[in-house]
């Protein structure tokens, strides 16, 4: 059962909004809708599932309708038209009581702009929501104060939050979601409101968090590095419709419209695409049980000066160098094993290619590309590595087409290249 | 110069609205014995117990509450002034008259309270409400005493009813702005974390207003002063005897120390009521935090 899950969305604001969402099926623009109708369609036909235990990224620039979808998965707002369902219970047709139940059992909220109760102290504000639950005082204060200590806001408690940094008062917003102890967390732009380096921190700590905690999370943001960074899954939206659902990797390397395309081009590759996406086959390798005279032959069809050497399970046994090769051939040894260079850089399928740029530095071979069981399953020599990364920018040099350029122009939206450029990670 | 009117049939609005009140008074019996009879207990049961104490110690008592809601200048401010009032020979009138205000206030703010909250919660209610309060508020105060005074005879209840209905007006409203004002975001939490709306209000909404709703009580209380005295024309008894008194016999010196001593009440009542406003949790945060 998914976590949660969201059946054809709709949410239309003005008078008579259900015809709105007829004449939207009928096929009608967000803009005729408002120009002719005088409605405004904030959510158009949302689809999509949780799955427990997943961080699920809903991007999109502001005015997109990220925020109205994700108010519609609590109830805080009521869909015009579909259904949302929380661990199996339905919230849009909920009466008010029982949706105030799901609210305090099964989801919580973490607010962009923290919305904590000035007047009461941190430790109060972290209970907020078993006080909500009805739990005792004491039960809420230690409860509460682990939370806190979670946050890394331990000895914090007494204070109140007028006295927090702008980070520390977001840990607060955190604490108070984690204390809850809810399945499912809401996360409307949460880290968006803190400086670069501060969300940068928060984004850390939310990942090590959930790797202990295994909550589903939904996340709002319109950061797509953010978006990058976090998520499981991405969600892309725009003018109120999700354009795709796809990890990171699948968007960047396949976006489903011109839209995502523009879109994605400024976002710094390197950090998200990893070294599966650019590794190589590994072709041009020995086998350690073969001789020097295959390795010359392997180096000179492949124009290689060194040989990654792999066992029967395709373990990393070394490398070879060509000169040592060429003497080996010349005075007739048998065998590369006594030939072998032991140090060879490996990385993990996983590791991002902006981590790759020191490995491949202090390296003279291709970097090993190398799974669990330390098997080889791909190489990437430093000219791969090096394409990769002028691809980041060779594809924005191709700017948008024809089609992208009139979004632009009837876009009341900000221009995703400098939202992007405002948010640029900074190098850690 | 005459100036003629526009040719326009006359419309007797004074009429009608006479009618009203008359209607009022033929068909609301009950309810205006009602209205009478509790207004009335409210203010003799408060007026007694003031009397009860001797003017000196009063006068202390009153010093120290201004100590504890502002500062030990008030405290003494307060006590100096009470005393003068009492050497005017004031001391009885002032005390009646500081009853009333309290009672007034106290009911004009049990009224204000549910109305600003439901102004504030249903644009519907804020929109009706709006035009009354304008016409309650701009309404020439003596106005209200002929409709009052045909309703309730002579005497300190008419005065009271003049006095809450003139001096509601600020208490709805800066209510209805405090509770508009607060944190959306704030609230919504609230609301995403399964609270009840009851709760919502209760804890979060007033709270969070409390800073500004003490400014409408603050308001409240001036205007409710100022009414009293004026409703002494129709036989509130206090201060604003003094002073009718004064008026009309042109008797310059008990004019001005009738006004002097409601002088003297009103800055003690403003001047603790700011005191108690900064004193809110809300606004003690806020100070703690622009200190920081």
């Amino acid at each position: 059962m998914p976590a949660i899950e969201a059946e054809h969305l709709y949410k239309v604001f003005g008078r008579r909004a259900r015809d709105g969402v007829t004449r939207l099926r009928q096929g009608a623009t967000q803009q005729e809708l408002n120009e002719q109708d005088g409605l405004t369609a904030a959510v158009i036909d949302a689809s999509f599932t949780v799955e427990e235990g997943e961080i699920f990224v809903v991007m999109g620039l502001s005015g997109s309708g990220k925020s109205t979808l994700l108010r519609m998965v609590n109830g805080l707002l009521e869909p015009t038209a579909g259904s949302v369902t929380l661990m199996g219970a339905n919230v849009t047709s909920a009466p008010p009581k029982t949706l105030r139940r799901i609210r305090r059992e099964r989801v919580s909220m973490v607010f962009q702009h923290f919305a904590l109760l000035p007047h009461r102290t941190v430790l109060e504000n972290a209970a907020y929501g078993l006080e909500t639950q009805g739990i005792g005082k004491a039960e809420r204060a230690r409860r509460a104060a682990e939370a806190l200590e979670l946050c890394g806001l331990g000895g914090w408690g007494d204070k109140l939050p007028g006295e927090l940094s702008g980070g520390m008062q977001q840990r607060v917003g955190l604490a108070r979601a984690l204390a809850a102890d809810t399945d499912i967390l809401l996360m409307d732009e949460a880290f968006s409101a803190l400086d670069p380096l501060i969300r940068r921190g928060m984004q850390d700590q939310l990942l090590e968090l959930q790797s202990r905690l295994k909550k589903t999370i939904l996340f709002i943001t319109h950061d797509l590095n953010e978006a990058m960074r976090l998520g499981d899954r991405i969600a892309m939206m725009r003018n109120g419709r999700i354009v795709q659902i796809g990890t990171a990797e699948e968007i960047l390397n396949d976006p489903a419209n011109d839209y995502v395309a523009r879109f994605i081009q400024d976002v710094d590759r390197s950090r998200v695409l990893t070294a599966s996406s650019i590794m190589e086959p590994p072709v041009a390798v020995l086998r350690s049980e073969q001789g020097p005279r295959a390795a010359h032959k392997l180096m000179r069809e492949n124009q290689l000066d060194t040989l990654l050497v792999v066992d029967r399970d395709r373990r990393i046994r070394g490398t070879v160098g060509e000169q040592t090769v060429v003497r080996a051939v010349e005075t007739g040894t048998t065998g590369v094993e006594g030939l072998l260079e032991r140090s060879v850089p490996t990385v993990s399928p996983d590791t991002v290619i902006a981590d790759l740029l020191a490995e491949a530095a202090d390296s003279e071979v291709p970097l090993a590309v190398v799974d669990e069981q330390e098997r080889l399953v791909g190489v990437i020599p430093r000219v791969t590595l090096l394409t990769a990364l002028s691809n980041t920018s060779a594809t924005s040099e191709g700017g948008p087409d024809g089609e992208a350029q009139t979004d632009s122009a009837t876009d009341p939206q900000p221009d995703p290249p400098a939202a992007s450029a405002h948010d640029a990670e900074v190098p850690a | 110069m005459t100036h003629t009117a526009i040719d326009l049939p006359r419309l007797p609005i004074g009429d009608w609205c006479a009618a009203v009140v008359l209607w009022a008074q033929e068909n609301l019996g009950p309810i205006l014995d009602a209205i009478y009879s509790v207004l009335r207990a409210l203010d003799d049961k408060l007026a007694a117990g003031l009397h009860v104490v001797p003017a000196l110690l009063m006068a202390v008592i009153l010093g120290l509450v201004a100590w504890a809601a502002s500062s030990w200048k008030l405290g003494v401010g307060t006590l100096l002034g009470m005393l003068l009032i009492s050497t005017m020979g004031m001391w009885d009138e002032a005390m009646d008259t500081l009853s009333l205000v309290i009672v007034c206030s106290v009911v004009a703010m049990a009224f204000a309270l549910p109305i600003g909250v439901a102004a504030a919660r249903y644009e519907a209610v804020s929109h009706v409400v709006r035009p009354v309060l304008d016409f309650m508020q701009t309404l020439p105060v003596f106005v209200y005493l002929i409709p009052a005074v045909l309703l309730f005879g002579i005497g300190v209840v008419p005065g009271m009813v003049a006095t809450i209905v003139f001096a509601m007006p600020p208490g709805v409203r800066l209510t209805e702005l405090g509770i508009r004002q607060v944190d959306r975001e704030v609230v919504e939490a609230g609301h995403a974390f399964g609270a009840a709306p009851r709760r919502i209000l209760t804890r979060i909404q007033v709270p969070l207003a409390m800073p500004t709703i003490m400014a409408g009580v603050n308001q409240v209380i001036m205007l409710a002063l100022s009414m009293v005295v004026v409703a002494g024309m129709v036989g509130a008894g206090g201060l604003g005897a003094l002073v009718y008194q004064g008026i009309t016999t042109m008797d310059m010196p008990l004019g001005f120390e009738g006004g002097i001593a409601v002088v003297i009440l009103a800055m003690f009542l403003d001047r603790i009521t700011a005191g108690l406003a900064g004193r809110s949790p809300v606004a003690r945060v806020s100070k703690a935090t622009a200190r920081a």
